[in-house]
């Protein structure tokens, strides 16, 4: 065990002074268009979407200040106040801006930013578009001070909020039955993962009696093994909440019940990502626990292949991204599962998946606007005449995630395989595997919706979408372009240090050539051509073949929520049914009875209050007839 | 020798609960009542003498002016109680009723 290089922060100077206006900005938004209500009716839905680019622009000050900043000073540590002082301990909030934090910061408002100015044009329509809009800033309020947060206790505040808006935001169409089940569905599943992090929390607490990042980190590797192994495996179940992975997997697919733009926001592009952020931020904990960072790869490669599983069967297309976002997500998970050589592509398929993800759910909703939304694909089709900014747009992102030469995909991918390759073999084959059954399932998507014969319902007339949500599109279809270029040479030394790792050797904008790089490509066409064989040289039918064995698991999402009812709804309904008929009829019936008795007795006992004065002078003689017997009698004994 | 006393104590006390017990008129309820605690008196009164000791008489003068005090307010509430109904019979007194 070798100590591990991590950063020491510098106190807060200038303008990172300031850095709580990163979160402060969409929360008082928020606040202000929950608070004033329909008075902010008319321009509620600007200045909600100047916050995320207001803390964007602050976020790039910062972060040309770390860039500037000798390696070894760029984590800014702000301390806010006190937040517990009781006994022995003191818990203080703070914030902290560091190489890793920052880059989540630039991605969550920049793309969540682009995600308001779609949502202008997404929800014109809706009348509770201030209520969407609030809760969009809301969301990027508790993401950035998960992101931003010093210690694990701030960082869970963060957790809360997210989830929080995810429900809000999933069961916004609440007048729907469906999504405000869905609501619920990833409310409850995420709880499972809080209880993971409240539990690594105490954990930490108890063991180093903060959750400071610096003192859990510098503490690591001082704690008994089996104590690393089980906050890492907390840390996992709480991984495995928030970012949809296997076995608390089943909410997202039902997530897809909220409109569009959160889809895009919630879950792909920001909140998912919160259990890969969570994994590498404890990157110390991590190196001293083997058997929890194989859990953690384990984990990934299982939900990359069955997320991909799920989305060749879908033929909803929210529901194939959706399916495509767990799979990536897994490969994120795996990659930080490899440990030190992994954290730097875990963040950057992040990243770039952030991107190419946000412009396919974008370009969905898209879709999804001119169809009257459907997400039927079997009724879609052709539609890249109708819709060339949309087609163009999705081509991009799904280059991006093929893994297409040049294409941002491509490079973050691949450095994933090739790392799981080295480390583990096993793991290596299964997430190449997953390249290419990503591949098939979206060239199937993508000949379904843009390609071949129009399959359109009657009186659908599919249509361009305006601007506001053309712009967006575009833009973030040319980060799914250059951004694995830009990133490729550059993230790996600027993440080395904030995630322990060993700075790699240089590295460039130009592929790396390798036999397994060749190999993936291979791979990916066979998927394409595969995609193609299957669904782009016949007509699709409109209603859906009764499909194989593999189809049909893949339709009930691999039958997750099957599972979980008969393991855990309906015992548990069972149970609670139980106790609640043993309290009605056991305990209830004991009070009651109890209740009762003293009541039958008084019925009795009143007769003897006639109101007659001689019955009650006859019971005075009797009383005092048995005290004078009794004296007498104790005076003979 | 003071056996003739205890039989007499003992007979008044008699007639005087079994009176209490079994008349209505609340005036003649308190005579009995009165009857019984003089059958108390000269109870103590007799032991008094027994025993040679006075405590048995001190105990008849308090009895004798509890009973004084119990009469006058008695006495008001039973008058009380005949002008609001005409009549001093005890079983129409069963306001008290369950």
């Amino acid at each position: 065990m070798t100590l591990l290089e991590t950063l020491d922060p510098v106190a807060a100077t200038g303008a990172f002074a300031f850095a709580w206006l990163l979160i402060a900005i969409p929360a008082a938004i928020a606040a202000l268009l929950l608070i004033a209500g329909k008075v902010t009716n008319g321009f509620g839905h600007f200045i909600a979407t100047l916050a995320p680019f207001a803390s964007f622009v602050l976020a790039v000050v910062y972060f040309a200040d770390l860039l500037g900043a000798d390696p070894s000073e760029r984590a800014v540590e702000l301390t806010l106040f006190t937040w517990i002082s009781s006994g022995a301990w003191t818990l203080t909030a703070g914030l902290l801006i560091d190489p890793l934090s920052i880059l989540f910061v630039l991605l969550i408002t920049f793309v969540g930013g682009l995600i308001h100015i779609y949502s202008i044009g997404y929800m014109a329509h809706d009348p509770n578009r201030r209520r969407f809009f609030a809760y969009l800033n809301l969301f990027i309020a508790a993401m950035l001070i998960l992101v931003l947060a010093d210690s694990y206790l701030v960082l869970f505040i963060g957790w809360e909020g997210v989830g929080l808006a995810s429900y809000l935001l999933i069961s916004f169409w609440q007048e729907r039955p469906s999504a405000a089940t869905a609501g619920k569905k990833a409310f409850v599943v995420n709880r499972i993962g809080d209880l993971g992090l409240l539990m690594a929390i105490f954990s930490m607490l108890m063991l180093f009696g903060t959750t400071n990042f610096q003192a859990v980190d510098a503490g690591a590797e001082l704690i008994p093994g089996h104590w690393a192994t089980l906050i890492g495996f907390f840390l996992l179940l709480a991984a495995c909440g928030k970012s949809a992975q296997v076995p608390l997997q089943s909410w997202l697919l039902d997530a897809m019940e909220g409109p569009t733009p959160v889809s895009a926001l919630i879950h792909a592009a920001t909140m998912v990502t919160a259990g890969v952020y969570l994994v590498v931020r404890s990157n110390a904990l991590y190196a001293q626990t083997p058997t929890a960072q194989i859990a953690v790869a384990l984990v990934g490669t299982v939900t990359l292949l069955a997320g991909a599983w799920i989305g060749c069967a879908k033929d909803d297309i929210k529901k194939v991204l959706a399916g495509s976002t767990m799979s990536q997500i897994g490969y994120m998970i795996l990659a930080a599962g490899i440990g030190p050589a992994g954290y730097a592509f875990a963040i950057f398929h992040l990243l770039t998946h952030g991107f190419f993800k946000a412009t396919m759910f974008l370009g969905a909703g898209s879709v999804m606007h001119g169809m009257n939304d459907d997400t039927d694909m079997r009724r879609f089709g052709a539609l890249r005449k109708a819709m060339p900014i949309t087609f163009v747009t999705f081509a991009v992102g799904y280059l991006a995630i093929i893994g297409f030469p040049f294409f941002s995909g491509f490079y973050s991918k691949d450095h994933i395989i090739e790392a799981a390759w080295a480390n583990q073999p096993v793991l290596g084959v299964l997430a190449l595997i997953g390249a290419g059954v990503t591949a098939f399932y979206m060239t199937r998507l993508m000949f379904m919706t843009f390609l071949g014969q129009a399959r359109w319902k009657d009186g659908v007339h599919p249509h361009e979408s305006p601007l506001s949500m053309g712009v967006p599109l575009i833009i973030l279809a040319v980060g799914s372009f250059i951004g694995g270029m830009a990133l490729n040479g550059w993230i790996g030394g600027w993440l080395a240090d904030a995630v322990g790792a060993e700075a790699p050797e240089h590295a460039s904008w130009l592929p790396h050539i390798t036999v397994l790089g060749i190999i993936t490509l291979l791979v990916v066409a066979a998927g394409v051509a595969l995609g193609w064989y299957l669904f782009g040289r016949q007509e699709i039918p409109t209603t859906a073949p009764a499909g194989s064995i593999l189809t049909k698991i893949g339709r009930h999402d691999l039958y997750a929520d099957t599972v979980n009812e008969a393991i855990f709804m309906r015992p548990g309904v069972a149970l609670a049914n139980g106790v609640a008929t043993l309290d009605d009829v056991a305990i209830d019936g004991a009070v009651n009875a109890s209740g009762r008795l003293p009541g039958a007795l008084g019925g009795r006992v009143k007769l003897l209050e006639n109101g007659y004065v001689r019955t009650y002078g006859l019971t005075m003689v009797c009383g005092a007839v048995l005290v004078g017997l009794s004296l007498a009698l104790s005076r003979l004994v | 020798m003071n056996d003739p006393y205890i039989v007499l104590a003992a007979i008044l006390f008699t007639i005087g609960l079994v009176g209490f017990l079994i008349r209505r008129n609340a005036l003649v309820i308190f005579m009995s009542v009165e009857l019984m605690l003089n059958a108390c008196n000269l109870v103590f009164i007799s032991m008094s003498q027994v025993h040679g000791i006075l405590d048995g008489q001190v105990a008849a003068f308090f009895v004798m002016v509890v009973a004084a005090a119990e009469v006058v307010v008695g006495l008001s509430i039973i008058l009380m109680i005949y002008r609001s109904r005409r009549s001093t019979s005890v079983d129409n007194l069963t306001a008290m009723k369950h």
